[in-house]
């Protein structure tokens, strides 16, 4: 068994809402796992059961080999960083690192020592002495951390602890919370809708839509091989491009192309996903692109334009090709990453 | 010079405002300190008399009543007790039912505070007889106790702190529960302290109360050791001038507690939370 196990967990809200549909998932000691998803899909339901903040309607949860299903979240020796980081809003950044030392009942010194050594693994040791309205958005998410931290519990839960800051500190933050996990190596699960976020930051990456995990995997296996058409769709960006197909022996038929000795035995309607950096222009293409607009990123341009069907694609170049507005350019599919979706299902099909 | 004009307007209203209140207060404290002869002659009185301390000091220690058994002192040590009683009473016992409302998984909890809330249109004055049946009952007619307790349930206060702790974030309850905090320290080092201001504005509130209780103080002592300061403003005999130094003390008690509390008292009842 692993160091926390989730074993057919269901939640249902007691106003019928099924948020988490019979979800099993593994977390390795030390490992960051990530919960990526769109809003409403049930990430934080899942967190939280975790937490013990809600109740569990079905299954078991396993932490560090013992049942805690029914164990009071004050026991579970789990921490959480929240989203509005939720500081003691009458105490002062110390009492705030040193609230949950005291509640174990460890004597003064001990406590004085672990959140010093928090203090300055955070760089918040000029203001232990404030209360938590005289610190900046940066410094209140380092004095959430730090409260967690400086517990040393079995678990770290995250819920989108970086949506409240801006752009830059958000990476800035980003960076320093995986370089933490990595030092203090505890297991952590980490909540966010930002797909960037989740790829940067994960070992492993729970994609959940729906209350269920459609896949679970590595950052890199999950981009390089969805196993469905959400998952493709969720991850990278900018988003894979989709475009109606047809298959049948062995070849593909979209509006104007087609691809002959495809690895699929599907027959049927499927949707062919394409993701923007995997084109090049060369001269026997299969695609046309005509281009409406480029954004200049300096390392990479993204090119948008519309197929012959009037179809919005993308395509990603390098920064030093120069695209005119209007331009037309033919396209084909690097070393044939493609991928075939069944059009009913969703499921991939090569 | 329109705005000078407007602006010394508004002033000269305000400055007959304040003397309509403050000019009878100052003719009573006065009047207080001249001799009952000087009342009796010229009237009430403007200007400082000379029997200032001949007159309040009489009064502090004169054995009145019909059975010449209390003094004022006791009287102040009566209401003061009366007063602080039901202020901390009152106050502890809204605290923690409101917290029972909030946070404890009561099915009914709004109903519930509704019933509660609804004793506010049933006053004192309407219960009074069963209340005081129930207090002979129990043997408590002529104590503190008996004074305190009955008037001490306080639903203003409860609704006070009923919707204060409503805006507390869930968070924080969680926060704090991670971090190993059961029900009680919740309460003790969460609500007690975020509630700091409110809680010294209920005090003040709930002190000023019991201070100004005259219709029940009245009925459930019939021994004169348990009179009030607001009792013997009726009760007092005696010649006009030591009641009128008598009127000036009783007002004492309630102006400095809010003296000394205002910067909480403000900050609590404007409180924007
Ligand atoms: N207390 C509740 N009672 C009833 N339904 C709830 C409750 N909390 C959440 N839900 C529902 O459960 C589903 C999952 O909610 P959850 O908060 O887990 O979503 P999320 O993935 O965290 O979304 P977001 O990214 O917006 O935070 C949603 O449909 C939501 O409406
Ligand atoms: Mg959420």
């Amino acid at each position: 068994m692993s160091f926390l196990d989730l074993k057919n967990v269901t939640k249902i809200y007691p106003n019928g809402t099924k948020a988490v549909h019979e979800t099993s998932l593994s977390v390795d000691e030390g490992e960051f796992m990530v919960f990526v998803g769109p809003s409403g899909c049930g990430k934080s339901t899942l967190l939280r059961m975790v937490a013990g903040l809600e109740d569990i309607t079905e299954g078991d949860i396993n932490l560090d080999g013992k049942l805690i299903n029914e164990v009071d979240p004050s026991e579970r020796d789990v921490a959480m960083v929240f989203q509005n980081y939720a500081l003691y809003p009458h105490m002062n950044v110390y009492n705030n690192l040193a609230y949950g030392l005291k509640n174990r009942g460890i004597d003064k010194e001990t406590i004085e020592q672990k959140v010093n050594d928090a203090a300055k693994l955070l760089q918040i040791s000029d203001y232990l002495q404030r209360k938590p309205s005289m610190l900046s958005g940066g410094q209140r998410q380092r004095v959430a951390m730090g409260r967690a931290i400086v517990r040393n519990p079995k678990i770290f839960l995250f819920d989108e602890p970086l949506s409240n800051l801006d752009a830059k500190l958000r990476i800035q933050m980003r960076l320093e919370i995986k370089k933490l996990q990595q030092k203090v190596g505890v297991t952590s699960i980490f909540v966010t809708h930002d797909q960037v976020e989740a790829m940067t930051l994960a070992d492993r990456l729970a994609v959940i839509n729906n209350g269920i995990i459609e896949q679970l995997g590595t950052p890199i296996e999950i981009y390089d091989n969805p196993k469905s058409l959400f998952v493709a769709g969720f991850i990278g960006s900018p988003q894979m491009n989709f475009l109606d197909g047809n298959i049948k022996n062995k070849t593909l038929s979209a509006e104007g192309f087609e691809i002959k000795d495809i690895d699929s035995d599907f027959e049927g309607e499927v949707k062919l996903g394409i993701r923007p950096e995997h084109l090049s222009q060369s001269e026997n293409s299969l695609i046309n692109l005509k281009v409406d607009l480029v954004e200049q990123l300096g390392s990479d341009n993204l090119v948008y334009g519309q197929l012959k069907d009037k179809k919005d694609f993308c395509y990603r170049c390098p920064g030093n090709l120069t695209i005119e507005k209007g331009a037309d350019l033919s396209l084909n599919i690097e070393n044939n990453k493609y991928y075939i979706f069944d059009k009913s299902t969703g499921k991939r099909v090569n | 010079m329109t705005r000078f004009i407007t602006s010394s307007f508004s002033h000269l209203i305000l400055l007959i405002g304040i003397l309509i209140m403050v000019v009878p207060i100052w003719m009573i404290f006065a009047s207080s300190t001249h001799t009952s002869s000087m009342i009796n002659m010229n009237g009430l009185q403007m200007f400082l008399g000379d029997s200032f301390y001949e007159n309040y000091l009489r009064v502090l220690l004169y054995q009145g009543g019909f059975f010449k058994e209390i003094t004022a002192l006791k009287m102040f040590f009566n209401s003061f007790i009366m007063a602080t009683g039901v202020a901390i009473l009152s106050v502890v016992t809204s605290l923690m039912a409101a917290y029972a409302l909030v946070y404890y998984r009561i099915k009914y909890a709004t109903l519930l505070f509704w019933i509660i809330f609804i004793t506010i249109l049933v006053p004192l004055e309407l219960r009074i007889f069963p209340t005081y049946s129930v207090m002979a009952e129990l043997n408590l007619v002529n104590s503190y106790f008996g004074l305190i307790v009955p008037i001490s349930a306080s639903a203003i206060a409860t609704l006070f702190f009923r919707q204060f702790y409503k805006t507390v974030p869930d968070e924080l309850l969680e926060s704090a529960k991670l971090d190993g905090a059961n029900t009680w320290r919740f309460f003790v080092d969460f609500l007690i302290p975020l509630s700091k201001t409110m809680i010294v504005a209920m005090l003040i509130f709930m002190f000023v109360f019991g201070y100004n209780q005259y219709l029940w103080p009245l009925l459930v002592t019939t021994s004169e050791q348990y009179w009030t300061v607001v009792m013997g403003l009726k009760m007092m005999s005696g010649s006009i001038v030591h009641r009128f130094a008598f009127v000036m003390m009783s007002m004492v008690p309630p102006i400095l507690i809010i003296i000394v509390l205002q910067k909480y008292f403000i900050k609590g009842v404007f409180q924007d939370k």
